[in-house]
């Protein structure tokens, strides 16, 4: 465990006895003290184009009552620095009381181990093992113009002292390896992208020379690009591939389903608890519990334990994901949903590791009854509008679908949809479950946390597809 | 307040000293601080107030052509020689790169006149407060407005940049801004949501608050009763929020990183039309009080106007002094791209460019990230308008936009419209045959 109070004037009592000085006349809050390293290794271009290091220390202090939340920040852990916090917060609180809400579940379950993956494998190591990768890519022919490859790996230890002296701490180790490979030929340009990574140490990816599947599944997008041609334009059917897909799931219907955007009644999803939202056979869940996993998380960042949350079953709305702000003013339990970037920012429910679970029919029949659509296996970033419900996604790998059978790959085109009718235009899902690769940050009010999503391939019967051909 | 500059200047220096004492041939030490104070509204109520004070030190080193960089917010003395310690020992395991060097000596900032980027006017919390009400009653005169979200922040900040050639420079700047996010609701229950804001230097330059509510309420109302439309292939006009955007994609694709790495579609286009001949770009860091205006660049390089695109011709790539070295060129202090960027306003009035065609579908907001800067290739999910004759006729949601930005370049009219309200900056521009898909 990481000691904040070592090497400054403020020692944990004083700390203990200005956060319940500050928040006992509040509904909620916390001291989070927040210690994280973490280091980038780029290779680029045949160089090593960057190797740094990060060591951030800071702390932020919340106030919270009623629907109102005061919130300040420093890097500098002092005695001084936090009433002056403390004198900002009760400015913003003055003359409320409240009722503090002090019930916090206790967890003994561990999904990670407390390991520090930079210490872990040397420096030496790390840069010999980006040159290997270098070479090993580029001996794939003279088409490979460009090869990116990076290591990027963090330590991050967390503690919440609550009002009353209660004190809630993790360690959480993350890491991605990532390679990006460019091609030429006859004039032509494309890029290909892959990654691996989460909550375990570098050599657990990387061994058995694992890293090499990494450099062959980039080279192979950006060669499957090279012999595209320009995507269809309109509306039609789309089969999407199993795994990192359910990106879709995640704009499209996870953040509609988070808490604050439900309490303010700015998603379209907000007056459709028990209703039906999706088709019969359609399950979604957001898990934090899974063991190494990028989205997982043993506590929030609000100190509750995290937890398998059924978002929608069998076509039903059941559940919003929840932190404690949210939770409170809907009269629910968190869900264990309340995370932030780092100390400098705010809780808000987020995801963790959304996934939609397995129905009974293969990638092959759903295939098969397709006439005219597209087949998208793998996509770069998405958005969405809360509050019109339009979300999009941006294909990275997809062919078309002619006759019941896969075509020519096409160029990167955008999908648009809309979250709440999508999941209800889902004909067939399929039975081959798969977890993405562990590359997913989600961005929202501009804080990124990282995160996992899951799915089988799916049926939809009706998408906008952004191509340039009428 | 935020900290002077003797004490940024004093930890640079220490960090210089302390690296070159363990074996730095070269190095860079840049310190910041910054304040801020946020507060946040909902609904005509207090929702959020936040105080950020961040500290940072970001150091590079150097052992000839070896180079390692660390960053840290904990600033004690004790951790700042753990971590010059560690990045002197990591620059001593990482391989050469020849192109590794400081900025070269003469073209280093020197004279600096003050461009009045620091207001040093203060806002108390009730007094955002007070601005943020007026924002929210101005919405809510609007009947269909069922939600408002506003935010008012203030913003100091002061750095230090130093390296061990000598340059030890930095300045205070501010910032005050100001929003309102709309929401409104149409007879089926469907909502919209839309925005304005306002954002300066100085305090007193902000727009007034009720203006702020009353335009993010109108454009709201304007989007309600969407319909998607059949795909086809019409003329485009891009709302200035948006044409901006084709001007960041331009930047970035003129960055000397992209073209030395071969991974830009403009690579090797200096002094070609990429344009249309009635087009020019400007990149200006010297204007006063302006939102994207520096005194130099994040290696301390002396940055003059430049005209980046000259009638439609391509004239310079955005070099710093890495990428510089690599595609021969000197640095023409663009290390951190560009400051405040901006197409010269065209001929045509917006109420010109909205009539020259007899049906034009007019953007106002577009979704994802769509542009490959390899092949120049654009697609993103958007909506607006359909305008008939210069009149807006009914609002457009749920379709794509796509074309390659080699055609679109090549394809703009931009409108008299031109203002500075980012540091980024474009007038209305109109683009001739997109293909849309719709239904």
């Amino acid at each position: 465990m990481n000691d904040f109070f070592s090497k400054t004037d403020l020692s944990r009592k004083d700390a203990e006895s200005i956060v319940s000085e500050t928040l006992n006349r509040c509904d909620d809050g916390e001291l989070y003290l927040e210690n994280s390293k973490s280091e980038s290794i780029i290779l680029d271009d045949n160089k090593i184009k960057n190797s740094s290091y990060n060591s951030d220390l800071g702390y932020g202090f919340r106030a919270v009552t009623g629907e109102v939340v005061a919130y300040s920040h420093s890097n500098e852990i002092s005695k001084n620095s936090l009433m002056q916090s403390s004198n900002s917060l009760s400015s913003t609180l003055k003359s409320k009381k409240g009722i503090y809400n002090n019930e916090i579940p206790k967890t003994n379950e561990k999904f990670y181990d407390d390991i520090n993956p930079i210490n872990e494998k040397s420096l030496k190591s790390k840069l010999e093992l980006l040159k290997e990768v270098n070479d090993y890519t580029r001996a794939k022919g003279g088409i490979v113009q460009q090869v990116t490859a990076s290591f990027s790996g963090e330590h991050k230890s967390i503690e919440i002292i609550r009002s009353g002296g209660e004190v809630l701490t993790d360690v959480r180790p993350l890491i991605r390896f990532n390679v990006s490979v460019m091609l030429e030929k006859d004039g032509k340009k494309e890029t290909g992208v892959y990654g691996i990574g989460g909550r375990q140490s570098y050599d657990e990816y990387l061994k058995d020379d694992n890293w090499k599947k990494v450099c062959d599944e980039a080279f192979r997008i950006a060669s499957v690009n090279l012999n595209c041609k320009p995507a269809p334009a309109g509306e039609m059917k789309v089969v999407l591939g199993p795994g990192w897909p359910a990106i879709l799931i995640h704009e499209a219907i996870g953040h509609g389903l988070e808490g604050d955007f439900n309490r303010k009644k700015t998603s379209a999803f907000h007056d459709l608890m028990g209703q039906r939202v999706a088709s019969e056979g359609v399950t979604i869940v957001d898990d934090g519990t899974l063991h190494n996993r990028r989205g997982s998380l043993i506590i929030d960042d609000e100190g509750t334990p995290t937890e398998k949350t059924v978002l929608i079953e069998n076509g039903i709305l059941k559940n919003f994901m929840q932190d404690r702000l949210n939770a409170r003013l809907m009269n629910t339990r968190s869900t264990g949903s309340g995370r932030r970037e780092s100390y400098k920012h705010v809780v808000l429910p987020r995801m963790r590791n959304t996934m939609m679970l397995n129905g009974k029919y293969s990638q092959e029949e759903m295939i098969k009854s397709v006439d005219k659509g597209i087949f998208a296996v793998s996509f770069g970033g998405g958005q969405v509008d809360i509050t019109s419900g339009k979300f999009v996604f941006n294909c990275t790998e997809a062919y078309e679908i002619i006759n019941g059978k896969i075509g020519s790959p096409i160029k990167g085109a955008t999908l648009i949809g809309d979250g709440p009718s999508i999941l209800k235009e889902v004909s067939l899902v399929g039975n081959n479950m798969m977890l993405d690769p562990g590359i997913g940050t989600c961005g929202k009010a501009g804080q990124g946390v990282p995160v996992g999503v899951a799915q089988p391939s799916i049926l939809i019967n009706k998408m906008t597809v952004g191509g340039t051909q009428l | 307040m935020v900290k002077d500059q003797d004490y940024l200047k004093k930890t640079a220096s220490f960090c210089i000293d302390l690296s070159k004492k363990l074996g730095a041939t070269d190095v860079t030490a840049e310190v910041m601080h910054s304040i801020s104070e946020t507060v946040n509204f909902r609904n005509k109520k207090l929702d959020e107030s936040d105080r950020s004070d961040s500290l940072g030190l970001a150091l590079t080193t150097y052992i000839g052509k070896k180079k390692s960089s660390i960053s840290s917010s904990n600033i004690n003395k004790d951790n700042i020689k753990t971590l010059v310690e560690r990045c002197i020992e990591t620059t001593k395991i990482t391989p050469e790169d020849e192109f590794n060097s400081l900025p070269d000596k003469d073209l280093l900032a020197k004279k600096i006149n003050d461009l009045n980027l620091y207001d040093d006017d203060h806002i108390e919390n009730n007094e955002k407060i007070e601005y943020l009400k007026e924002i929210e009653d101005a919405a809510f005169e609007n009947k269909e407005i069922i939600n408002t979200e506003s935010g008012f922040s203030e913003n100091k900040s002061n750095f230090i940049l130093a390296n061990s050639d000598g340059f030890l420079n930095g300045y205070k700047s501010s910032s005050f801004s100001a929003s309102c996010v709309a929401v409104a609701k149409d007879s089926n229950d469907n909502m919209e949501r839309d925005y304005e804001f306002t954002s300066t230097r100085h305090l007193n330059d902000m727009l007034k608050p009720n203006k702020i509510g009353k335009i993010a309420a109108k454009k709201t109302i304007q989007k309600l009763n969407p319909k998607k439309i059949e795909s086809e292939k019409i003329s485009i006009i891009f709302d200035k929020r948006i044409s901006k955007g084709i001007l960041s994609t331009f930047a970035s694709a003129i960055s000397s990183s992209s073209i030395a790495r071969g991974t830009s579609f403009l690579k090797n286009k200096i002094n070609e039309d990429i344009f249309s001949p009635s087009i020019n770009i400007f990149d200006k860091p010297n204007i006063l009080k302006g939102l994207g205006s520096q005194y130099f660049d994040a290696e301390g390089v002396k940055n003059d106007e430049l005209k980046l695109v000259d009638q439609g011709v391509l004239k310079h790539y955005l070099v710093d002094t890495y990428n510089g070295k690599k595609l021969n060129l000197k640095s023409n202090g663009r290390s951190g791209g560009t400051s405040n960027l901006f197409f010269e306003k065209g001929s045509i009035s917006y109420k010109g460019l909205l009539k020259l065609n007899p049906r034009t579908l007019y953007i106002t907001e577009t979704i994802g990230h769509g542009s490959n800067m390899v092949t120049g290739d654009y697609s993103v999910g958007a909506n607006g308008f359909m305008v008939e004759d210069g009149i807006f006729k009914y609002p457009v949601s749920e379709i794509t936009i796509a074309g390659n930005y080699k055609d679109i370049f090549k394809n703009i009219t931009l409108a008299d419209d031109l203002e500075f309200k980012y540091s980024t900056n474009a007038p209305t521009m109109l683009i001739n045959g997109m293909v849309v898909a719709g239904k």
